[in-house]
Order: structure tokens, then sequence, then C-alpha cells
């Protein structure tokens, strides 16, 4: 399977602060990936610079052929970001959200109709699509968040700590509307803190600590949820 | 162009929603003219005395309801991430600028609609002249919304953003509220436009340099 993903020799400094060191990772097209990490390993930073939001200090990252330094709008047009933060307007509807960054992917009118009317019944919110999003529960945001990321049916999704503020149900419905991309082959990069609930959805996992991946193993050869927990502690604690 | 009108639909369906901006901006104007109005209440019968008194009262309405409106412009991107989720789109940083200025100009030029007819009647005052005084104020609040918006980007992730943009921005917009002023001055004292061209020229000039400006270097101020 090709790489849709390709990071080579990657590292940010901030001021004097290296936060990620020499990374190099290749991810597949349709990979589900997590990461998981202490606090201040630098899986943000790693994000960030995927999606284009922060420059890299050295090396390279190629995202569907196109490179984030030299091709950042084309990227763009390519992912998708799902984040504890909704980015939703309170003020809009939720229909009126999805269409907002609709047409900032530049998408025409009836393709928009459709996709929003598609997504809003896969996400289940069609009793409330006209309601303003500011009166809506923390897990009817964050399933429109996921409508608002796939909008444009990107080809890549990031997701950073999706699960922050969810209770058990609205995870749940959350990893539903996720595996319903299986179908699509969206490639999905997750950063999570929950290590059960997320090793249950990916297919490969690695650990970021101190700026360096030090753990990159496939899921099924991970072995249990337990077994994973211990593992991650000696790499964490070490 | 087509996305920063998007954006500027956006923001403008979002405050006529909540009106958070646009009371405040037009409370605060009608304030300063009520105050002054009171201040110089036995001034008002004369319509010369008040012609000179008008450009102050007016400017000073206009540019701190105007600093009222821009501090909360970029500051409301920022409930759920929202500036995030927009540089993540496939859009240009310049039409993020130019999407708020064009709303930011839209609200104020609403305020100062509301404002200059109130000014009439607190004042007693017959406004002469309505052509040219609206060229003066379309230039003025270009200028100041041009270099406002920018600033306004550039402190929204700054704690003490409220206090920061007047103090960046009073000194930077002297040069368009001064010929704004004086415009102002002279169009209400004889009505008419060819008077003011020097003015009109120099509010022309400051415009384009901070517009074209803005466009070079909105993304830096947006960056991480």
């Amino acid at each position: 399977m090709e790489n849709i993903v390709s990071i080579k020799s990657l590292s940010k400094a901030f001021g004097s602060h290296r936060v990620l060191k020499n990374i190099d990772l290749d991810i597949k097209k349709g990979e589900f990936i997590t990461i998981f990490g202490p606090n201040g390993a630098g899986k943000t930073t790693l994000m960030k610079i995927m999606s284009t939001l922060v420059e890299p200090s050295a090396g390279s990252i190629s995202i569907d052929g196109f490179n984030v330094k030299d091709d950042p709008v084309e990227i763009r047009k390519r992912i998708g970001s799902i984040s504890h933060e909704t980015y939703l307007y309170s003020e809009l509807t939720a229909e009126e959200n999805l269409r907002f960054f609709g047409r900032m992917y530049g998408m025409d009118k009836n393709h928009l109709d459709a996709r929003v009317d598609e997504l809003i019944e896969q996400v289940g919110l069609e009793y409330r699509s006209n309601d303003r999003v500011g009166t809506f529960s923390r897990g009817m945001k964050q399933r429109l968040s996921i409508a608002r990321a796939l909008i444009h049916e990107p080809s890549i999704l990031f997701l950073d700590e999706p699960y922050t503020g969810l209770d058990q149900h609205a995870a749940s419905t959350f990893e539903n509307v996720l595996r319903g991309l299986d179908a699509q082959n969206t490639t999905k990069i997750m950063i999570s803190h929950n290590i059960d609930r997320s090793l249950k959805m990916c297919d490969r996992v690695l650990i970021l600590n101190n700026g360096k991946i030090v753990f990159d193993k496939l899921r099924h050869d991970v072995g249990s949820i337990d077994d994973f927990k211990a593992t991650y502690e000696s790499f964490v604690h070490e | 162009m087509i996305r920063s009108l998007h954006i500027a639909a956006k923001d403008l369906k979002a405050e006529f929603r909540t009106k958070q901006m646009l009371n405040s901006m037009v409370i605060f104007s009608l304030l300063v003219i009520v105050i002054f109005s009171v201040s110089f209440g036995d001034l008002l019968g004369d319509s010369k005395i008040v012609s000179q008194l008008a450009p102050g009262v007016l400017w000073i309405a206009f540019t701190f309801a105007g600093m009222l409106g821009l501090s909360r412009s970029f500051a409301s991107e920022l409930e759920n991430g929202c500036l995030e989720g927009l540089k993540l789109c496939p859009v240009d940083r310049s039409a993020i600028y130019n999407g708020k200025a064009i709303s930011n100009v839209v609200i104020m030029f609403l305020v100062e609609l509301i404002t200059i007819p109130l000014f009439a009647v607190m004042f007693n005052y017959n406004i002469q002249g309505l052509l040219g005084l609206a060229v003066v104020i379309v230039l003025g609040t270009i200028g100041f919304i041009s270099v406002g918006t920018l600033l306004s980007a550039l402190t929204v992730n700054t704690r003490t953003r409220e206090l920061l943009l007047p103090i960046l921005l009073l000194p930077v917009i002297i040069p368009v509220i001064i010929p704004a002023v004086l415009a102002t001055g002279k169009i209400l004292a004889n009505g008419d436009i060819s008077d003011i061209s020097g003015e009109l020229r120099l509010l022309l000039v400051y415009d384009i340099i901070f517009f074209v400006m803005a466009q070079l270097v909105f993304e830096y101020a947006i960056g991480d």
C-alpha cells in the first residue's frame, strides 16, 4: 500500500527547547494510527506540523505527495481536523456551520447541500440541524465537529484528543461515526491519552516520548490493553 | 474574494444574532454625543460654533466605538478554537483578513449611520454637504479599519488585548484621524467637496498603504 504521509528527519524547536527530535515516520493510506505519549512529548506539535499550522525547524513532511512547506493550501484541501476544540461557531446553527466550512473548501452548492444533509444524518443531528450550536451538549458539538471535519471528504483525518469531555455514550457514538469512514479508506491519525478506547480503534500504535518515537507496532502485535499499558509505562517512566 | 465575502457574511450573521459588538459600539457612540451635547448646551444655538465642534465630537465617537468593536473582532474567533479552524481551511491568509475587514467596515458604517442623525438632533444642527461628509467618513473608516483589523489580529492572543489594542492603534491611526477631522470641519463649514481634495488624497493614500501592507503581513500576525 502506498504511503500517504512521509516524514523524514523532522525536528522542531521553540527557541532552545527541542520539541521533536529527528523523527522518521511513514503512514500508509487507510491506516488508523494512534499516537500515545505523556504531556509535553511533542504529539500536538507533530500534528500541528502535519496539518500545516506550524512550520518544522528541519526535515521534511510530504502529505499525499505535497510538501508542507511548499504546498500548504493543497495539503489543507486533503486533511480534516478534529480536536478537543470543536472549531464551531456558537451563534450559527449546525447546518450553517457546515455550509460555512463547505464554502471555505470551495464546494459547489449542489454538492454542499447533499453533503450537509448526509453528514447531519450520519452524526444523528437531524432533529437539531437548525438550532444554534451554542445550545448543544459537548457530545453533540463533538459529533458536529466530525461532520465539519469531513465536509470536504478529506483523505486524512487528524484527531487531537477527541475524547476530551465526552461521556461513555457520546464516545461510543463518536467511535461509530469513525468506523463508518472505513469504507472510504480515510487515513486516521489520532493523539490520545485514553488507552482503553483508542487502542480498540486503531491498527497501528506509536508512543512518542521526549520528542522521539520510542515505540511503533501494529495493533495485533501489541497484545492486550493491560499489556500495552505496562509497555507504555515502561517507555514513559524509564 | 468570494471566500472573504463568505467570512464577512458569517461574521455579520453571527453579529446580528447576538448584537454584542453592535450594541456596545452604538451605546458608546450615543453616550459620547449625549455627553458633549450636555457639556456644550449653551453653544448649541450657534451653527458656526457647532460646525467647529462637530468634527471632534463625531470622530471621537467613531474612533473609540470602533476600538470597542475591533477588540472583539478576532476575540470572537477564539471561542471553540475557530481561528485555528479557519487557518486549517485551504484559503489564503489574506482572505481571512479581508473578510474580517469587510464585516468590521459594515458594522462601523451602521454605527456611523445611527450616530450622525442623533448628532444632528442633539446639537440642533442642520448638516450640509452630506455627500462630501459621506466620502470623508467612508475613506476615514476604511483607513481606520484596515489598520485596526490587522492590529486586532496581532493582539488577539495576548491576555491584555483590550488594553494593548488602543495603545498600538492610536498612534498609528493619527495620519488618518487628522485629515478626516480637518476634512469633516471644512465640509460642515461650507459644504464644498472641492475644498477638501488635499485631505481626501491623504486619506486615500493612507487607505491604500495600510490595506496593501496588511495583505502582506497578516499571515505573520496570525501565525503561531
